[in-house]
């Protein structure tokens, strides 16, 4: 629990600071005990996917039966990357009620006062969740939950069958610069991606001694801001939204790069198809462990409970798992999967699968992997790092 | 000036050129508005009204359409409003500072927009003004304003003094003569103002961006629905839809300012 | 011929009505007047619009908590130093370069079309052609990039028509950039050059030509330095447009332009240096315009 110290340690300084602040910061309301009737409406920012209500696709469609039964009008609104969201949710305070943050959103939501901590007796899911995914660093702050856990999953790496000639197996294949596929890269743009580099770098330079990507000193990190610019002109495209990821792999700008399942899923169903593959490279991979987390200014708490709730039991997070290409967090769900070997191919049982995913975490200076010889990169690095890398 | 046939014909086959370079584009929306499959690659896969359909049904889209509508004429009419007041102002009179404000007015347009709104949006944040379609309107008519005083004051120019104090000699207040003299003279102007104006807040996106706060206006409904992979070809719909609404209004507002040009001696 | 007929039905009461008590009043004073006309728009555009660029600048003084987004109010010049390190040079001069390129391209091919409308054809198809010029404006700018990356795709038409002939598009990147701005802004550019090159009175072209000059020589000495205003003013356009943009070169290139920089800085949170790195394109587009206003651009808008 040393982590949960050093955080609470950080929350605690940031709550100062932001008592300066004056916008978007105020002590956390107490929780509620009980939940009540719903106010009406709940407005939900999260990842694609994550929350479809019949108009992508007919027959994929968790929210309505919701609706129905709640009274609770859902608005959604998606976002590319976690800074994104931060950034939504700290430019419109009172915005969105319900959030699904990952690991590099969630600590600093909290820090930053925007969200309240979730009476999880009330929420009768959260007795079903994996135990490994529960009073985790990024959504247990001092024993004091935040949020619901959803889900897990990985980055992986996706080819276009028809151009890409032999499958790929590392993810240093888009690492270089020399690969008949150059300028053909799609990566993901974002500060965090810069653990992947660091993935890469752990198995390709042991010397440096990286354990864990998030947790980098000066010289690991160096290393791995050297390598990305050393990728950056063989990269055709970095994408923030899937969407500009899909329509270029159908273009064919990009034929290689990193991805999440569910844009594997609408290549190869779209009309026409495109044909690719994906696979979890050898050298592991960076993924994201996603929290329901509520609006610490919400007005309307109790759909916003009720939504956790059916967000997170076991039908409903089956679907949103095999429809988005996840592991579930409900351990209860694994046996309503449309496909029997869901839960199988996504690992969700499978704790060594995890071992080497590194969950998208906010890098701070106080090593996340234990040393106290050296001073790590803290995230204001990486977001000014990533500048310089996309600006070369 | 007679040029040679052969510049004349020069000219043309260069304007039909770019013309096309200028069309090529908007016949591919066109194109994809009909397309059969749902992804943007190229060729188009085959013909169909099924996205024109679902896009008529669409109530987002709908409701977009309408607010950027209404967001436009609010934006158009601050404008028409204090640009005019403003030409007025720096037409008739001599004062110091003239000179700034011509300089002043162009501002907000010839700012990019992502500065233009990160100030708005800031300070509207900072004062707890609540962004939302009222501050959509004030950041168009911002940079709206520009566009009816360029022209009312181009006009206001070439209309002399002498007129409006002839009017003023022969006993009519000032009122009258805003309406009877000032106002007719530049009223096509202000007119041709106005609808540059309207385009230009219906199609904005940038600033839009910062004020809107949820509210969606059409640009946003397009920008959104770029991110949702079922939504793209419907973007097309609109986007035709846009351009064929636009003909006849655009048509009658040259056929207003150019009636008033000066001829040519 | 406007109408001008008075109420003289006024003057046989012996009190005037009140709006011409005002007027009376208000023509005594013309100041006063002056200062009714202007109060709403010098209101407006001073206290909403420069007041509000005065507030972003003074956030550039303070700096941000990364972890928590707060902004921490202690005044310091730190974004401004890091204005002057790496990438921010480099970006700057791109986009500069850019910019000045589109509007040379733009300005290359306005000349033209603006030509053939303004002078060649005649005056009853004018009006078709402006709109056929003003139309595309009414596509919606970000359906005109996305048609762009269709086009400029991999496997896109312009790949497509050209492979016959053994030749490839540019695909993305900086050329693509280039070509997608000249695209969009070219109607900017077009419509005040043509309404400055059919200002100019033909008796002038005439006189060129009965003084022994050709075609080309007429264009470039008397044509040219009359139509240079109008130029100017299109390029206020295409320069700003070009120089803040950040959506079009996102679409079509990975390259970074100073927009990019200040709206990823802006979408990270960090506010401060995104309003500090707003002083680049301001300052660029207030020295653009001094220059702009001194070559006469302002009465060619």
């Amino acid at each position: 629990m040393r982590g949960a110290k050093r955080l609470a340690a950080l929350f605690a300084i940031a709550l100062v600071a932001t008592g300066c602040s004056g916008i978007g910061a105020s002590p956390a309301p107490s929780m509620i005990t009980s939940v009540g009737d719903g106010e009406g409406k709940l407005s939900v920012l999260a990842w694609p996917g994550y929350v479809e209500d019949g108009t992508t696709s007919p027959d994929v469609d968790w929210v309505t039966p919701f609706e129905t039964e709640t009274g609770c009008q859902v608005t959604v609104q998606t976002f590319g990357t976690s800074d994104e969201a931060f950034t939504l949710f700290q430019t419109n305070p009172e915005q969105y009620d319900v959030i699904s943050a990952s690991g590099d959103a969630s600590l600093r939501l909290v820090a930053g006062g925007f969200v309240q901590p979730v009476n999880v007796d009330i929420v009768p899911s959260y007795a079903e969740i994996f135990p490994d995914l529960k009073d985790k660093d990024y959504n247990t702050v001092d024993g004091v939950h935040y949020g619901i856990p959803h889900g897990r999953g990985a980055n992986i790496l996706m080819w276009r069958t028809d151009e890409v000639t032999t499958p790929p197996t590392k993810w240093a294949e888009i690492f270089d610069p020399a690969s008949p596929y150059a300028g053909k890269f799609s990566v993901y743009d974002a500060p965090i991606y810069i653990a992947d580099a660091a993935v890469v770098l752990m198995a390709s330079r042991p010397e440096l001694n990286i354990k864990n990507p998030y947790s980098l000193d000066d010289t690991q990190f160096q290393a791995a801001v050297d390598l990305l610019k050393a990728q950056k002109p063989a990269v055709g495209e970095y994408w923030g939204d899937y969407t500009k990821q899909i329509s270029s792999f159908q273009n064919g700008n990009t034929v290689i790069g990193t991805t999440w399942q569910v844009i594997a899923n609408v290549l190869q169903s779209s009309d026409p198809p495109t044909p690719v593959e994906v696979v979890k490279p050898e050298e592991g991979s960076t993924g994201w462990s996603d929290t329901w987390m509520v609006n610490s200014k919400t007005k309307n708490i109790n759909c916003a409970y009720k939504f956790l709730n059916h967000i997170t039991s076991a039908p409903v997070n089956i679907q949103i798992a095999e429809y988005f290409g996840e592991a579930p967090g409900n351990s209860k769900s694994c046996a309503l999967a449309t496909n029997p070997d869901h839960c199988t191919i996504f690992h969700a049982e499978d704790t060594a699968y995890w071992t080497d995913v590194w969950y998208w975490t906010t890098p701070v200076a106080d090593c996340l992997d234990g040393r106290t010889d050296v001073k790590c990169k803290d995230f204001a690095a990486w977001v000014e790092a990533w500048t310089q890398i996309k600006a070369a | 000036m007679r040029q040679g046939r052969g510049g004349r014909l020069a000219l043309g086959i260069v304007t039909l050129l770019i013309l096309l370079f200028i069309y090529v584009p908007i016949a591919l929306i066109f194109v994809y508005s009909f397309n059969a499959g749902d992804t943007p690659a190229w060729p188009p896969t085959g013909a169909t009204l099924r996205w024109w359909g679902v896009a008529i049904q669409n109530t987002a889209l709908q409701q977009a359409f309408l607010t950027s509508l209404a967001a436009a004429l609010g934006a158009t009419a601050i404008a028409l409003v204090l640009g005019t007041l403003a030409a007025i102002g720096v037409s008739r009179y001599e004062f110091f500072g003239r000179e700034s404000i011509s300089f002043i007015a162009v501002l907000p347009i010839a700012l990019p927009g992502i500065v233009t709104g990160m100030a708005l949006s800031t300070t509207f944040a900072q004062i707890d003004l609540p962004l939302g379609f009222m501050a959509i309107v004030v950041g168009h008519a911002t940079f709206c304003i520009v566009i009816v005083y360029n022209n009312a004051i181009a006009r206001l120019r070439r209309v002399s003094h002498s007129i409006e104090e002839a009017s003023a000699d022969l006993g009519a207040d000032t009122w009258t003569t805003f309406r009877y003299i000032t106002f007719p003279a530049i009223r096509s102007a202000m007119l041709a103002g106005a609808l540059l104006a309207f385009a230009l807040s219906f199609d904005e996106v940038i600033v839009t961006i910062f004020m809107a706060g949820g509210v969606k206006t059409l640009p946003i409904w397009i920008f959104q629905s770029f991110r949702l992979n079922n939504q793209v070809p419907l973007v097309n719909v609109a986007g035709v839809v846009a351009i064929l609404l636009s003909v006849v209004p655009v048509y009658i507002a040259t056929r207003i300012s150019s009636s008033a040009v000066g001829a040519r001696t | 011929m406007p109408r001008m007929t008075l109420n003289t039905g006024d003057r046989s009461t012996s009190v005037p009505s009140s709006s011409r008590r005002l007027a009376t009043w208000l023509y005594a004073r013309p100041r006063t007047r002056l200062s009714a006309l202007l109060a709403g728009p010098t209101g407006w555009l001073v206290i909403v619009y420069l007041g509000s660029l005065a507030f972003l600048f003074l956030n550039a003084f303070f700096t941000r908590d990364a972890f928590s987004g707060a902004t921490i109010y202690q005044p310091t010049a730190a974004n401004f130093v890091r204005l002057l390190s790496d990438p921010y040079p480099g970006i700057t001069l791109r986009t500069v370069l850019m910019a000045a390129a589109v509007t040379l391209s733009c300005a290359a091919l306005a000349l033209p079309i603006a030509y053939f409308m303004a002078r060649v054809i005649p005056a009853r198809f004018r009006s078709a052609m402006v709109v056929a010029v003003i139309v595309p404006l009414w596509a919606s700018y970000l359906i005109k990039v996305y048609s762009w990356r269709i086009i400029l795709a991999e496997e896109g038409i312009l790949n497509e028509l050209l492979r016959p002939i053994g030749l490839r598009g540019p695909g993305f990147g900086d050329v693509a950039v280039w070509l997608v701005f000249t695209y969009l802004w070219l109607p900017y550019m077009i419509l005040p050059v043509y309404a400055g090159l059919e200002r100019i009175p033909d008796s002038l072209l005439e006189a060129s030509a009965d003084l022994g000059g050709r075609s080309w020589v007429t264009f470039r000495r008397v044509v040219l330095p009359l139509v240079l205003p109008a130029l100017v003013a299109g390029s206020i356009f295409t320069f700003s447009l070009t120089l803040g943009d950040y959506i079009a070169p996102a679409q079509v290139s990975t390259t970074i332009f100073i927009g990019n920089a200040i709206y990823s800085n802006f979408g990270a949170g960090n506010l401060p240096l995104a309003a500090a790195l707003s002083i680049v394109p301001l300052a660029i587009v207030l020295l653009y315009l001094l220059v702009a206003r001194r070559l006469g651009a302002f009465e060619a808008l």
